[in-house]
């Protein structure tokens, strides 16, 4: 009966954000103000539903209700309680109602937080955001509805969770992911709000740009935390593959972050406007494009979602209209957003505009490299063909260290212009303790390689010239220390989110250049040597676990002669499913992992072991951290929240600057 | 209007969208020869016995892994199976290293590698399905090709 009454509440959301999308219509063209503020009231109706719906189908996971096919597919009672709640989002009807909850939230949180804007214009963000949202509903109840029962005969017992998705990662990784893609939502929809009033001034940017960051912040956790969980969950010891999948999550990051530096181009100076629109239309519909190829199945992953052609067309049919008629509004619109600002070729809008052309490019070429299989299979007639990693890493990292040494001099950068002295200052001195630091940690990591010091150093240039810039804010003021704590908070979000790049490559090119990997033959009692390490494998016990038993194998792990830890990697069998499931074991040190995972079991006690020892492999995901704190941060800026009901006076006040010759 | 005669910045103008171009066309290069070496075709069972496959060159190949045909080497992690497409072509795959947990017998698999002289793929990387569900479309592809074929006579 809950069920029902779930299905029922979504049914209910459905129609009022259809409700949402009429009526605020209506009342833009009556002038009805009531009319359009009915908008906010039936966005936290359209939210309270959804969610109603969505704790029915807890309750149903949670209480083992098998009459429910999605429950029995994905659950089992043996499962522990904190699977079951997570079981909802590991495939794919429930995971897009986690999608569909995710836009209600969204959207409630666009309407609380909206009302200094006008209020047509915040009738138009909310239309925006309900059409979208009536689409997903539509396709979750028509094509992928998780409240389906299987009566009359239904399983006593469920099929179980997939055991790989028995882990603390599939309880965090899907909401922040999808409260990262379902959030660029929100500067789509201020963008065609915008196109579509004819609003689009410096105000728009202004709005906007909380929200990116603040959608990119949960990408950017999304995708960290993505990755730490392939990590240490596959058991393959990688962290990245360039899978489909996982590009479909970073084309739109990449989007989204030259969107955000745009934006901000856009606010201070007015400058990019139809370039930065675009942006906010592009993000927006590459995770539309990213949920199709997943859900879809049009591509080789390894990641098995509900593959479903039918479904893939259905959301093709939603994903044409919507990037189709963005892009029609745009072109029709965008003559009218030329702006006259200018600039010098070393002012900071020069370096935005740099990054955009890299990020995008970046975006472009991990584009290509992912659809290229489907364009190929359909000009030759069904050859199926893979793109392998190398072709991403050679486009890929050379963009890379080129945004990072463009990332160098942008801390110095004013906008308009920037003296050259400005740009110059100290700057050998700093090339020369980012060398001796690059040689340390180079020494320190092990033999010198000529990319770890190259990374290294761009990494420490960023780092130097970020420490640069925020001493050069306090330099004059007696006290420095309090000063320095005071700073606007995007001041710090900047700083944060360029030092966790720096971070982060710093992880990237030590792990790839200094990894030692080795998969082994070992019986009871074996040794083997691994880089610097000994490793020593005492064979394997049973143990059991709720709902698996395993052999969990003993590796001791020593380095000149004297022990540094002792592993317990298991190779699991669920007892619903028998499926097989790797666990590995990980020792972590501030230099870098050690990583053991079982292999199979082969003759007399011997089995097949994996040993990789990672170096400062964590600094990829410390730096993501890093990343997304910033972009949580910056919403937080003072700027944001003083009231703006001067605001959309400042576009005639925008500054206009002689041209430059350049 | 000669170039000489242009308003300089209109000049500078040219010249920035000809560096533009000159500069998207030279990163377009790259791009498409990066992708052209890195493309690994995919080859089923019927194509790997006919000596469709390019000897040595990196691709792909893959069908169910046939029963009872899974030969490990004593003291080592080499492996050796027999890959077919359930419609009589099979070759043989030889691979050393771990295998992915849901690799057994009946099973598709994927395997990345080269195909020797004599007719044996050595893979450098096996993927199997990673859910009961799932089958690589690669594998689909593989087996549906045969039973169309065995309907043309």
């Amino acid at each position: 009966m809950i069920v029902e009454l779930g299905h029922f509440c979504v049914v209910i959301a459905c129609l009022l954000a259809c409700l949402q999308v009429v009526l605020p219509s209506i009342g833009l063209k009556q002038n009805n103000a009531q009319l359009m503020a009915s908008a906010s009231s039936l966005a936290y109706g359209v939210f309270v539903f959804t969610l109603l719906g969505f704790l029915a189908l807890i309750h149903a996971f949670v209480t083992d209700d098998f009459s429910v096919e999605y429950v029995a597919n994905h659950s089992n009672t043996r499962l522990p309680l904190q699977f079951k709640v997570s079981a909802l989002w590991s495939a794919h009807e429930g995971s897009f109602l986690l999608w569909t909850l995710v836009m209600s939230i969204w959207t409630m949180m666009v309407a609380r937080f909206s009302a200094p804007l006008t209020t047509d214009m915040r009738a138009r963000v909310l239309i925006c955001l309900a059409a979208l949202g009536v689409g997903f509903y539509l396709f979750l109840l028509l094509t992928s509805n998780p409240f389906e029962r299987a009566l009359p005969f239904y399983p006593a017992e469920g099929a179980d969770l997939n055991p790989l998705l028995q882990d603390f990662g599939l309880i965090v990784h899907p909401p922040l992911l999808y409260m990262g893609y379902v959030g660029l939502s929100v500067p789509f929809a201020f963008a065609i709000a915008s196109l579509w009033g004819n609003t689009l001034d410096v105000s728009w940017a202004r709005w906007s740009r909380p929200w990116t960051n603040l959608a990119w912040a949960f990408l950017t956790m999304g995708i960290t935390l993505g990755s730490w969980w392939a990590y240490y969950e596959l058991g393959w010891g990688g962290w990245w593959f360039w899978d489909a999948v996982e590009n479909a999550s970073f084309v739109p990051w990449l989007i989204a972050t030259a969107l955000i530096h745009s934006l901000a181009a856009t606010e201070k100076r007015g400058v990019f406007k139809s370039w930065t629109v675009l942006l906010a239309i592009f993000g927006f519909s590459f995770s539309l494009l990213g949920a199709f190829l997943v859900r879809s199945g049009v591509l080789t992953s390894v990641h098995a979602f509900a593959v479903d052609p039918e479904r893939g067309a259905a959301i093709l049919m939603f994903l044409v209209p919507v990037i189709g008629g963005s892009l029609l509004l745009y072109s029709a619109r965008a003559w009218d957003l030329r702006s006259r600002v200018t600039f010098k070729r070393s002012g900071r809008e020069s370096f935005i505009l740099g990054n955009n052309v890299l990020l995008t490019v970046s975006a472009a070429v991990v584009l290509l490299g992912t659809l290229y299989p489907l364009g190929f299979e359909a000009l030759t007639g069904g050859d199926k063909i893979s793109i392998g990693p190398p072709y991403f890493n050679a486009v890929f990292v050379p963009l890379m260290l080129a945004l990072m040494a463009l990332m160098i001099l942008s801390h110095r950068s004013r906008w308009w212009a920037t003296a050259r002295s400005l740009l110059t200052a100290s700057q050998g001195v700093f090339s020369a303790i980012a060398l001796v630091a690059a040689v340390g940690l180079s020494l320190v990591m092990g033999p010198i390689k000529f990319w770890i010091l190259g990374v290294a150093w761009l990494a420490a240039m960023i780092l130097l010239n970020l420490g640069y810039e925020l001493y050069r804010r306090v330099r004059r003021k007696s006290n420095r220390i309090s000063r320095l704590l005071t700073q606007p908070l995007a001041v710090y979000a900047m700083v944060l989110g360029h030092a966790g790049i720096a971070v982060t490559a710093l992880g990237i090119v030590t792990t790839v250049m200094l990894s030692e990997e080795a998969d082994l033959y070992m019986a009871p009692g074996d040794r083997a040597q691994v880089g610097a390490y000994e490793v020593r494998f005492y064979g394997t016990n049973s143990v059991q676990g709720p709902n698996y038993v395993a052999d969990q194998g003993r590796v001791e792990v020593s380095r000149a002669g004297e022990l540094i830890t002792t592993l317990f990697p298991e190779k699991r069998r669920y007892l619903a499913s028998q499926s097989i499931m790797t666990e590995a074991d990980i020792h972590v040190r501030s230099l870098g992992d050690i990583y053991v995972a079982l292999g199979e079991p082969l003759e007399n006690g011997a089995w097949a072991v994996r040993v990789h020892i990672k170096p400062l492999v964590r600094f990829i995901w410390f730096g993501g951290v890093l990343i997304a704190l910033g972009g949580v941060i910056s919403i937080f800026d003072r700027r944001y929240r003083v009231p703006r009901a001067r605001a959309s006076r400042k576009t005639s006040l925008a500054p206009r600057l002689e041209p430059a010759n350049g | 209007m000669k170039f000489g005669a242009m308003k300089p910045q209109r000049r500078n103008r040219l010249l920035l969208v000809l560096g533009l171009l000159a500069g998207v066309g030279l990163a377009l290069t790259f791009v498409l020869k990066a992708l052209n070496s890195n493309i690994n075709l995919f080859y089923t069972p019927v194509q790997v016995i006919d000596g469709e496959v390019p000897i040595g060159a990196r691709v792909r190949a893959g069908g169910m892994v046939e029963a009872g045909s899974i030969r490990r080497s004593e003291g080592s992690l080499e492996v050796a199976f027999t890959v077919s497409d359930l419609a009589g072509a099979a070759f043989e795959i030889r691979y050393i290293g771990i295998l992915p947990d849901l690799f057994r017998e009946g099973q598709g698999v994927v395997a990345t590698g080269a195909l020797s002289q004599d007719g044996v793929f050595f893979a450098e990387e096996i993927l199997a399905k990673h859910d009961e569900k799932y089958m690589p479309p690669e594998v689909a592809m593989a087996l549906d090709a045969t039973k169309l074929e065995a309907l043309q006579p």
